[in-house]
């Protein structure tokens, strides 16, 4: 009756073992977890929290982000802004004495216009414009717009599109011609039963006729993260050629207030200098700053560089992440010590069922893979549950709040692997405890 | 008949202090053939217990040495001494040791997952054992769902299912009373009979008097090796 007893080859026993027996070790995990489903729910909320509490987060800080970069990309990172800028008031009232009822001059020039074109090398385009605050009517209604007085390729330099009719040509640009393009919004808002082509709108004391209805990407005078929206609604543009501004509307601008009046020369309020590349946006930048330093006295100018802004937005986006993601990761570490100590408890209450288990032939390393593998199942279970609580939330956040929010893949995939990971390391010691465990000191435990 | 366990110059010793040294067991030789019914008896004290835990290759001997089968397991590394216990050893403990949270059949698999059995015929080997100790139609029954003497036929059924060379039992009628412990031990007697070494720790007579041979220990050595008769036969043994 011996031969039954011949001992099987080790080598046959590792390969036939593995896989039948860790589906058989992950059941009985279940199984243990099930037997204390309240206990087994409470451990994983700590991790659950944790997993949820990681994409829920960086989701949000991604939302956050993404709207910031957006804005900035609506500004064309090709482009370089360059915006006149009011002086501050103390520097004013030293150059002119009492600022009021004076004519104040300042900002860009068209000679600085043309200037840029000349000098700076990478330019392929500058867009000037003059942004006038004035209202508009049609009829009986009357909006308060931006009119903007421009060349005939702003389109193609601040990305408008073209929605029906043209937009202004050379030949509008050449003969002063009384015309104008309006933005989709003031479209709507003005001729709210017309069709605005071939009417004509009065803006001041000319009226003008729209020939064409364009889509924004950007608005010129809008940096909404800023803060510098004025309270006006954003879409309300109207473009006239620059030579009809320049006549029309006069350099001095005069703008009255109850019991004052401010006079103001402004050539251009914005230039927008196109660059041929990426790489030409990072020199020309200090360029310009030198050659405008040299025929401004003071800088009444502002430059904007949205790639700049573009990278500053990313590098905070970075911080902003680490700072996330490191609150989410101590929730996860707080889950985890929850589930250590649970398995720990769990060991001395099964030390019977290890000290069976290690008479009848568990080796230690059995016993370490059975409690290492509920833990693991106990943490992943928690993450999955905390996956999908952590997508919703962040689908709650959006439809509740304005906040945009973005789930990516690899906050997901980041945030389950760690609730693994917190599964292996924090199962790890409770699990050789268990098997540390003395067989006869086991079986003869109460 | 062929030796199942030979035991020669065996000494446990437990060093508590440097003062306090216990020789629970001191110089036990010992052989038992296959096919025998042996039991250990001894009051409290006497190093039954430290032999039972040897002979079940739980614990190591401090010198001496314990060849089971043709195997020296003295100075087995623990995990050699696990992959034993799991082939060669089938324990019948006096408080049962059923796992609460499997069922009887599940429990019967026990020793053969740690040998990684094919699924199929170990599967078949259980429900049969569960038949042979007459627990077929409780297959899915929890522990807490039988009687003592149940549970017990489950561990005799678990104890089999790796068809050890020998079977273990530490009191398996301790827990039980007379009738169904009279169950337990027929069923142990008649596995005796199909060819099983049992050896059967106890400190009850009545129970020792089931066995071919009795071994009495007192103070951690052998006191008395006494024969009994067989059940088949008349002839009183000396």
């Amino acid at each position: 009756m011996n031969c039954d007893h011949c001992p099987c080859p080790q080598t046959l026993r590792v390969e036939n073992m593995i896989p039948y027996q860790f589906i058989i070790t992950v059941r009985l995990g279940f199984k243990s977890l099930k037997l204390h489903k309240l206990r087994s729910a409470l451990t994983m909320l700590g991790i659950i929290f944790g997993v949820c509490s990681v994409i829920a987060m960086l989701a949000i800080g991604e939302g956050a982000s993404y709207e910031a970069q957006e804005a900035i990309k609506r500004l064309g990172s090709n482009n370089i802004l360059i915006r006149s800028l009011k002086p501050p008031e103390q520097a004013r009232q030293q150059g002119q004495g009492s600022g009021r009822g004076f004519q104040l001059k300042y900002g860009l020039t068209y000679d600085d216009a043309a200037r840029l074109l000349g000098t700076i090398p990478g330019v392929s385009r500058v867009l000037p414009m003059r942004i006038i605050r004035e209202n508009v009517r049609f009829q009986r209604n009357e909006i308060p717009c931006q009119v903007i007085g421009t060349l005939p390729f702003y389109p193609e330099v601040a990305g408008a599109a073209l929605v029906r009719g043209r937009f202004l040509a050379h030949y509008d640009e050449e003969h002063m011609e009384n015309v104008c393009v309006i933005t989709t919004g003031l479209a709507r808002r003005l001729f709210p039963y017309q069709d605005p082509l071939n009417h004509a709108v009065k803006i001041a004391t000319f009226y003008y006729r729209v020939i064409g209805i364009v889509q924004e990407r950007s608005q010129p005078e809008q940096r909404s993260q800023a803060g510098q929206m004025e309270g006006q609604p954003l879409d309300n543009n109207v473009y006239i050629p620059l030579n009809t501004s320049r006549t029309r509307f006069g350099e001095v601008l005069i703008r009255r207030s109850a019991g004052s009046f401010e006079a103001e020369e402004v050539q251009l309020h914005q230039v927008t200098v196109q660059m041929r590349d990426l790489a030409a946006v990072e020199t020309a930048d200090p360029q310009i700053k030198t050659m405008l330093g040299r025929f401004h006295n003071e800088t009444d100018y502002e430059i904007i560089v949205p790639l700049q802004l573009l990278r500053q937005a990313e590098q905070t986006k970075r911080i902003f992440n680490i700072v996330l993601g490191s609150i989410a990761a101590i929730s996860l570490l707080v889950g985890g010590i929850g589930i250590m100590n649970i398995m720990l408890a769990t060991v001395t209450e099964r030390t019977r069922e290890i000290g069976i288990r290690r008479a009848l032939g568990a080796k230690k390393a059995d016993i370490t893979m059975q409690f290492l593998v509920e833990t693991v199942v106990l943490a992943v279970g928690g993450g999955l549950v905390g996956v999908a609580v952590g997508i919703i939330t962040p689908i709650l956040v959006s439809h509740l709040t304005t906040m945009k929010t973005i789930v990516t893949l690899w906050s997901v995939l980041l945030a389950f692997g760690i609730s693994g990971a917190v599964g292996v390391i924090f199962g790890l010691y409770p699990a050789k405890a268990a098997a540390g465990l003395d067989p006869i000191e086991a079986l003869r435990h109460e | 008949m062929e030796s199942i366990i030979r035991i020669e110059a065996l000494k446990k010793t437990y060093v508590l202090s440097e003062e306090n040294v216990v020789h629970a067991l001191d110089g036990v030789d010992l052989t038992i053939n296959a096919g025998s019914f042996v039991a250990i008896m001894g009051p409290s004290g006497s190093g039954k217990s430290t032999m039972l835990n040897i002979l079940g290759c739980l614990d190591r001997p401090t010198s001496g040495r314990y060849f089971l089968g043709a195997e020296d397991v003295s100075r087995m590394s623990d995990d050699a001494l696990s992959d034993v216990r799991g082939r060669r050893i089938g324990f019948i403990f006096q408080s049962y040791n059923l796992i609460a949270q499997l069922t009887v059949l599940e429990n019967i698999q026990v020793p053969l997952f740690y040998r990684a059995q094919d699924v199929k015929t170990s599967h078949d080997r259980c429900i049969a054992l569960a038949h042979l100790v007459g627990l077929g139609d409780r297959l899915t029954h929890r522990p807490s769902q039988l009687s003592g003497g149940q549970q017990q036929r489950v561990a005799i059924a678990r104890s089999l299912v790796n068809d050890p060379l020998m079977i273990l039992a530490d009191e398996p009628t301790g827990n039980l009373d007379s009738k169904t412990g009279t169950e337990v031990l027929d069923l142990i007697s008649r596995l005796n009979q199909d060819g099983k070494t049992i050896i059967l720790v106890t400190h009850d007579d009545k129970v020792a008097q089931r066995a071919h041979r009795v071994v009495r220990m007192k103070d951690g050595r052998i006191d008395r090796d006494e024969l009994r008769p067989l059940p088949l036969s008349s002839n009183p043994a000396s």
